[in-house]
């Protein structure tokens, strides 16, 4: 290749001055995209890519000392003032951010905001740059694109957003586009439509991508290049199969081994999943429907005629898109939301009809972990308060006991004790979340909600949780209701798997019936977009689905470049 | 993270940890800052704030010391009652160069009285208002709306109509019909506008229990079983500090502001009682005459309330350091 870089990072360093002292954000990085290519910058939380892409639009806060040199095209951005960086913006360099619906204005006309960025950079004004707009939904693949452009962003799915941020990007045509996890906000199988028009894009426009992201399967479907970064340096480099296939540094070579693979099953971060042995029920959920009212209009039904049910000592996952209802039902076994008619059965007795200190008691029997560590636990308790809190309001044990069964807890989830008097802020994701299951095994429940335990974890640190989290499940035998959007993750630790669209339930049975062998289109169209971390194998998933998609009588997406041309 | 502190402080052996996405928690030291003491530390990096917590607590002093308080003697020899001759005009005999403070530092008023006296009167009164307005207002103002926002409903509309009811009454109405009741009872005044000037910090604190009601930990703790009443106290409130905290130091300042008014109008505090509004009432057409009378109160109602306010601002920035990144 010897066409020219379009986007150049020269021993880019960038340093922060934080309350507490400097952070070295980016080490020395040496990097370069050219056109017609994807390169994909990628680490975990902290690695500093983030901060790479941003220096390419000058869009660092004041707080930050940069050195080195970030060229785009032939300008150097580090040199350049507030007015000739505006020209470049859009222009010569444009973003697709992660989550579509705070990256467009919830007021303005979709349209409106496509036509802003033709007219501040002279492309088109007034009519023609609305016919533009149209031009530019139309070729990003939005069905009805004059009646779109006239709605607001939240009249929008997520993947339509997503959409039209990228035709935001495309709208004055730059030469490299910078994508900051686009599709991490999104459904995996709408990050699979979204993957195939960002391919279709740098094959038809000949535009350089450089593509941030943690997760591994989109840069096996996307990068021809790969670079991976570790604490603001640039560990290894190179094409997509080298890297990915071959990993040379130890980092790499971690980072993939961390990444659950879908169909490898059980074992894959090295602990083993016991076997159910009994047929005693801790869960029953019959003909569950959950109800929301809606003011003026008849209520919407997010839970609707559900059954299903979770042996002792078994771990059952809850798959399903968002909005399939999967956290509704989690939340209801809470107790969290009334449940609309139906039975669940918590060991026997129906949750639904208790009242009071019978509820109460039985609230004990199920524990509870959430999504995000960092807002599930309350800032101002230190670790210990939080682990003992579950005793403290069911009146068990005295000071010493709490506290002794806080040090068993934290030894059970791998936490030094001296996390006793720290609190939240103190701790990063993974140990946080290691709290968080701490707390919900202080009582000893036969019955833990999970509810996307993992999804806001690094890779690295999800697989070591999920390690972690099966060997308890083995030592302390509760059972577990596992709810995650992720199959990878659920292949690797759930017995059974319950698939779930739009509140109904599509398909049930064990961990090898669902996931590897699928009967309900929905389940074989879920199971055909998750990404894997191996480019080839990627390749022939891709193709798999394109076939797929076809014989159901659905379109590809890509970049329709006639409605540019004109 | 700062830069290189886990390679240099402990030597790393395995590559596990080596390349680990995560800090270690230094198991060597218990010790650890809570959110309090980030706050605290924050709250005394502000310099305008802690030059305002000095001034405050000088005046504090000084005025609860000068002339004493109640039974307690003070160490000033004249008190606020006792006219005596007028000399000098009643001029200040405070000058700053050469030092000298003199028989009557702040001068005398018209019948005589030592004028450093009444306007230390003046600020006790003021002080004693405003800080009881500001507990009191506190109190309501944070139940009324940790309430309301926690268990919304049916609950929330009638308290929070009943608050929409206080705020179109106004104050200063309501101060003079009490005035009127109870005459110059300091006391009485201080805990009547308390009960009137709750009301804008019930709805600050109403809409963040919203948020915070929301919130997963908040979740978690009712998903244990945790009663509402716990989770209001240990979970929400706490959280709520900030905001709590903040708007308790603004309420100050502005009773301090109210008295002032209220006491200007004639309602408030009357003779041979004094209070800082009182005094500028009394000598507002002084000012060409005899401008003494009309600047000492009017310096120290200044004083006070800036003070009060540098220190809410510190405490905003401190409870909300993205606010002050630049």
């Amino acid at each position: 290749m010897t066409q020219e870089a379009v986007l150049q990072f020269k021993d880019l360093d960038v340093k922060f001055k934080t309350e507490f002292g400097r952070v070295h954000a980016v080490k020395g990085l040496n990097l370069e995209v050219r056109p017609g290519e994807v390169v994909a910058l990628v680490g975990e939380s902290g690695s500093g890519k983030s901060v790479t892409a941003t220096t390419a639009l000058g869009l660092l806060p004041k707080n930050a000392a940069i050195g080195g040199e970030t060229v785009v095209g032939q300008h150097s951005i580090t040199k350049l003032n507030g007015k000739q960086l505006r020209t470049i913006r859009g222009n010569h360099v444009a973003m697709v951010f992660q989550e579509p619906m705070t990256a467009l204005n919830p007021v303005i006309r979709v349209g409106e905001q496509l036509t802003e960025a033709m007219e501040v950079h002279g492309v088109a004004f007034g009519r023609e740059a609305w016919s533009r707009a149209v031009d530019l939904l139309k070729a990003v693949g939005i069905p009805n694109a004059e009646r779109r452009a006239k709605q607001f962003p939240h009249e929008l799915s997520g993947g339509m957003r997503q959409r039209v941020v990228i035709a935001m990007a495309l709208s004055c045509d730059p030469e490299v586009i910078i994508a900051d996890e686009p599709t991490t906000a999104l459904d995996v199988t709408v990050q699979a439509d979204i993957l195939d028009l960002l391919r279709s894009l740098k094959d038809k426009l000949n535009t350089g991508i450089l593509l941030i992201t943690h997760n591994m399967g989109v840069v096996a479907d996307m990068a021809d290049r790969v670079a991976v970064m570790f604490k603001g340096e640039i560990v290894e480099h190179g094409t997509a199969e080298e890297v990915l296939l071959h990993p040379q540094h130890p980092y790499t070579k971690r980072l993939l081994d961390a990444v659950p693979h879908l169909g490898d099953g059980h074992g894959q971060f090295g602990s083993k999943v016991n076997p159910v042995t009994t047929d005693e029920l801790a869960l029953e959920v019959r003909n569950f429907v959950i109800e929301y009212k809606r003011q003026g209009k008849k209520p919407f039904r997010a839970v609707d005629d559900v059954s299903f049910d979770v042996r002792r000592g078994e771990i059952v996952g809850l798959v399903g898109e968002s909005g399939s209802g999967k956290s509704t039902i989690g939340r209801a076994l809470l107790g969290l939301i009334p449940a609309h008619s139906g039975e669940v059965r918590v060991l026997g007795q129906d949750l639904t009809k208790l009242r009071g200190q019978e509820l109460k008691k039985l609230r004990r029997r199920i524990g509870v972990i959430f999504q995000d560590p960092a807002a599930s636990l309350n800032p101002r308790l230190p670790i210990g308060d939080v682990i003992a809190e579950p005793m403290v309001v069911h009146k068990i044990g005295n000071a010493a006991e709490r506290k002794a069964r806080v040090h068993e807890l934290l030894d059970a989830v791998r936490l030094p004790r001296s996390a006793y008097n720290r609190y939240p802020h103190e701790l990063s994701g993974g140990q946080r979340q290691r709290v968080s299951i701490a707390r919900a095994l202080t009582l000893n429940p036969d019955l833990l909600v999970a509810d996307e335990p993992t999804s806001a974890l690094d890779v690295s640190v999800q697989a070591s949780v999920l390690e972690m989290f099966t060997d308890l499940q083995t030592e302390f035998g509760f059972a577990c209701l596992f709810i995650s959007h992720d199959l990878a993750v659920i292949d690797s630790l759930a017995h059974r798997v319950v698939v779930m669209q739009y509140g109904k339930i599509v398909e049930k049975g064990t961990r090898e019936e669902v996931l590897l062998d699928a009967k309900e289109e929905y389940t074989r169209r879920l199971l055909a977009a998750a990404p894997v971390p191996d480019p080839i194998e990627q390749a022939q998933r891709r193709e798999e689905r394109h076939r797929l998609l076809e014989s159901l009588g659905d379109e590809v997406v890509e970049l329709d470049t006639r409605e540019l041309d004109q | 993270m700062t830069d290189n502190n886990t390679p240099q402080s402990q030597p790393v052996t395995d590559e596990e940890s080596q390349y680990s996405v995560e800090d270690v928690i230094d198991q060597t030291t218990d010790k650890s800052y809570s959110q309090g003491q980030l706050v605290m530390r924050r709250f005394f990096r502000h310099k305008a704030a802690m030059g305002g917590l000095v001034i405050l607590l000088f005046v504090i002093v000084i005025s609860f010391t000068s002339i004493g308080f109640g039974p307690i003697p003070g160490w000033w020899d004249k008190d606020f009652m006792t006219p005596s001759t007028v000399q000098n005009g009643g001029a200040p005999t405070l000058k700053l160069w050469p030092f000298q403070i003199g028989e009557h530092p702040f001068g005398q008023d018209t019948i005589g009285k030592d004028y450093f006296a009444l306007v230390m009167r003046g600020s006790q009164v003021s002080l004693f208002i405003a800080f009881t307005v500001g507990i009191i207002a506190t109190i309501i103002g944070t139940t009324i709306g940790a309430v309301a926002g926690y268990y919304r409903g049916l609950t929330e509309s009638l308290l929070m109509r009943t608050t929409d009811l206080f705020i179109i009454i106004p104050a200063l109405v309501l101060a003079a019909v009490f005035g009127r009741t109870f005459g110059s009872n300091v006391p009485i005044l201080a805990v009547m506008l308390g009960v009137i000037s709750w009301t804008g910090l019930a709805r600050l604190v109403r809409g963040e229990v919203l948020s915070l009601r929301e919130r997963e930990f908040v979740a978690a703790a009712r998903a244990i079983g945790t009663p509402s009443g716990t989770i209001i106290r240990r979970h929400v409130l706490p959280n709520a500090l900030g905001t709590i905290v903040v708007n308790a130091t603004l309420l100050i300042s502005s009773a301090i502001l109210t008295e002032t008014a209220i006491s200007f109008l004639g309602f408030g505090v009357r003779p041979p009682d004094t209070s800082l509004g009182l005094l500028i009432q009394t000598y507002q057409n002084a000012l060409t005459t005899r401008p003494w009378l009309f600047w000492w109160p009017g310096i120290f109602i200044l004083t006070i309330a800036l003070c009060v306010n540098f220190i809410g601002d510190g405490l905003r920035d401190a409870f909300d350091p993205r606010q002050t990144l630049d």
